[in-house]
């Protein structure tokens, strides 16, 4: 084996790729070889570190230097000065990191545990052996060769591990239903299909370390006794489809897929599904109807997929997340997973932290963490000297919390109980220009749109709810508008046919429970002190900028604005009609929005 | 009833093969779908009827199953086709404005596409890369951190 004194790593995960990190490869490896150094210095193509609001994101081993924000240009200074010389190019260093100790060090990844992303931004996905050599396929050797399938389920049962996909059902309970459940023909399926917007964990985890989930779902199917798995994977995710193929085919190769593997009598095969752009096939009865080729509606539960599932036969679904912790729970134990995490929720999650925020990224905590934890010292705070206001989990079916509860440490059940959930792992940090109202609208407008239409609660009831918010952000609100609101979501919660339904009137409940108030500034006094609603905004001419131009004058379509030449003018509110022209018409930036 | 065919390398063709190489397969319809629609560059009448023939599933349930999943198109789509993030990362940074922009600079709505066949514009619901919010794509192309402002220069580039 070739044995190298240094290693570059580049980002090649879906973020740092459009920033165009694949050029950034290629002129590192051509410029290494021109200064006769490719035989010391290995240019390796990894996944994501998680710091993509800096990408591309280059590190150099062993110093550890993270360097940000690379361009093309940067590459000759970062092979002359630090390869060559051995001088760390301090201005291209992210945060504070001093690039002489391991990247560990830096303020984003001081406080997290790096469990389920333990190999992202490590190993070359592309590469199997890179994945082996960080203990790959051995937790599938050690469950083939020396545990029954029992204790592979007892082991996951012991361990607390709970789905990471957002509702925290204990995956050992999960598995041992489909382990009893009769049936000659049993499926392993993974939930990748990841909608919530503002979610990228899973894509992350299957573009960085493809051959995890493998590994767990052979686990799956052994403990259940299957011998077919589908990955059903959203064909919005170009780069984690061409790594999970490419992936596929090489645990094939190598016998890891396939019969009789480590020469045991387990069989398992693996197939790839693509999703078509629907967010209810997220849902577990729906995804599998749809890898069954037919309209991704969900189906009335029970039965539930543990006895009769994917082609009506039982089925285990799990989320991406949840099985890249299965190896390692494998290898190290149930006991030294339990160490990290809380006693009711074992162990890490990841977070996708996004707007408002200066370290968006990706981020995974110990669990009980607390947010101010996340947003403040991992993530950096609020850009531009800007009031936090609330933090969005769970996505359309999550909420919103606000300051006050910051320091609740985050664990599935605290969430529920603050009228959030812990969904999938989006965090979307949202400042004081942020509208609640406006968020809400948001969120039941993506639900309206993501309506499967197969029951009348959630295909009817969102649509009326988000009837009622438009009409609330356009000045239109009336007295009895919240409680109409209140009570459509209460009929939605109880009637739905699926979770996805019935969760989404959450995010106006969670809206409507901290930030009522912003409800009734806009239905009684007609204003959004975000200033996020158009409607209800009032264009003013701020007397010392206007140099009397009259450009304002000539646009206005109402003739709401008068003034002489060289004067200050003025807009009458009664006959504005907000349209906006006289804004983009002046040349002195002396008409505001307020 | 599937046609036969000399040509080698037309569409019709092409399907037929793909068509045959999934005939046996658990749950076929949804992947044949995607490879029609990358052949074809959309799903018209003609080819779902081809695929019904095919793969003996009624063309009312292709109909169904085509016009239910948002990735399906029954139109044909423009040259450049825009995708305008609407996930909450790109929300809450002010998508909507961006959105607009597009909107006005193309004058199409949302899931049009303009009448010279140059470009679609649909909003989409996260691509993933809530670092770079907002986020617009055209084809294969990420724009990230935008201001309505870039929108105009970004289009130029396609006006060849």
């Amino acid at each position: 084996m070739h044995i190298y004194s240094s290693h570059v790593l580049v980002c090649s995960g879906t973020s740092c790729t459009s920033k165009k990190s694949p050029e950034l490869i290629k002129k590192l490896e051509e410029g290494i070889k021109r200064k006769k150094l490719d035989e010391k210095i290995q240019v390796i193509t990894t996944s994501c570190f998680g710091l993509c609001a800096e990408g591309p994101i280059v590190v150099v081993y062993p110093e550890g230097a993270i360097y940000s924000n690379v361009t093309l240009n940067d590459i000759d200074e970062i092979i002359n000065e630090h390869l060559v010389k051995g001088r760390i190019v301090k201005r291209l260093l992210s945060g504070n990191n001093e690039g002489n100790n391991s990247y560990e060090s830096a303020d984003f990844f001081k406080k997290q545990v790096r469990i389920a992303l333990r190999n992202c931004g490590v190993i070359n996905p592309e590469i199997i052996e890179e994945y082996i050599a960080y203990d790959g396929y051995q937790a599938l050797g050690k469950v083939l060769t020396t545990m029954t399938p029992e204790q592979v389920i007892d082991k996951v049962l012991d361990s607390g591990l709970r789905g990471r996909g957002g509702a925290g059902f204990p995956t050992g309970r999960k598995w041992l239903f489909a382990a009893n459940a009769k049936g000659d023909k049993k499926y392993v399926c993974c939930n990748a299909d990841e909608g919530d917007p503002g979610a990228f964990m899973d894509r992350s985890i299957l573009e960085g370390d493809p051959h995890s989930i493998i590994e767990a779902m052979a686990i799956a199917a052994y403990g259940i006794g299957s011998d077919q798995g589908y990955i059903y994977v959203r064909a919005e995710y170009p780069i984690a489809v061409k790594r999970l193929n490419i992936a596929i085919d090489q645990a094939k190769e190598l016998g890891l897929l396939g019969d009789k593997i480590f020469g045991t009598d387990f069989s398992f095969n693996l197939e790839l599904r693509l999703g078509a752009g629907a967010f209810v096939c997220g849902e577990e009865t729906a995804l599998m109807t749809s890898i069954e080729g037919k309209r991704g509606e969900p189906r009335p539960r029970p039965p539930f997929p543990a006895n009769k599932g994917l082609f009506q036969k039982p089925t285990i679904l799990n989320n991406v997340e949840t099985l890249s912790n299965i190896p390692i729970i494998i290898l190290k134990g149930a006991d030294w997973f339990k160490t990290i995490g809380t006693k009711k929720s074992p162990g890490t999650k990841v977070f996708a932290i996004g707007g408002k925020i200066n370290n968006t990224g990706l981020v995974e905590i110990p669990m009980g963490t607390t947010l101010r934890e996340v947003i403040y010292d991992i993530g950096g705070g609020i850009p531009n000297g800007k009031k936090f206001k609330a933090a969005q989990t769970g996505g359309p079916s999550g909420g919103c919390i606000p300051t006050e509860h910051l320091d609740v440490p985050i664990e599935y059940d605290t969430l529920i109980e603050l009228g959030s959930m812990m969904g999938s792992g989006g965090l979307i940090i949202m400042d004081e220009d942020n509208c609640m109202v406006d968020i809400a609208k948001f969120f039941l407008e993506f639900s309206v749109d993501e309506s499967c239409g197969k029951c009348p609660p959630c295909r009817i009831g969102t649509k009326r709810m988000y009837g009622i918010l438009k009409r609330i952000t356009e000045g239109k609100g009336e007295e009895g508008d919240i409680e109409t609101l209140e009570e459509l979501a209460e009929t939605i919660q109880a009637a739905a046919l699926c979770g996805l339904g019935k969760t989404s009137p959450n995010p106006v409940l969670s809206t409507l429970r901290y930030f009522r108030h912003e409800y009734e500034e806009h239905i009684v006094n007609k204003k959004c002190s975000a200033g996020v609603c158009k409607e209800l905004l009032d264009y003013i001419i701020i007397p010392n900028d206007c140099m009397g131009c009259t450009k304002c004058i000539k646009v206005c379509p109402t003739k709401a604005i008068t003034g002489k030449i060289k004067e200050p003018h003025i807009i009458d509110q009664e006959e504005c009609i907000k349209c906006g022209a006289c804004l983009e018409a002046c040349p002195f930036g002396a008409i505001i929005r307020k | 009833m599937s046609k036969k065919c000399q040509c080698g390398e037309d569409k019709i063709c092409q399907l037929d093969k793909v068509i045959k190489e999934h005939k046996d397969m658990a749950g076929a319809l949804i992947p044949v779908l995607h490879k029609a629609q990358k052949i074809f560059g959309y799903l018209p009448m003609a080819v779902q009827k081809q695929i019904s023939e095919g793969l003996d599933i009624s063309l009312a349930e292709i109909y169904g199953v085509v016009t239910f999943y948002s990735e399906f198109s029954t139109e044909p789509k423009g040259k450049y086709q825009i995708n305008v993030c609407l996930g909450t990362a790109c929300y809450v940074k002010g998508a909507n404005d961006i959105l607009d922009q597009f909107k006005k600079q193309l004058k199409i709505d949302v899931g049009q596409t303009t009448s010279d066949n140059k470009f679609s514009m649909n909003a989409c619901r996260c691509v993933g890369a809530c670092g770079l919010a907002p986020v617009v794509t055209i084809n294969e192309e990420v724009y990230g951190k935008l201001v309505a402002d870039d929108v105009k220069e970004i289009l130029e580039k396609y006006l060849d």
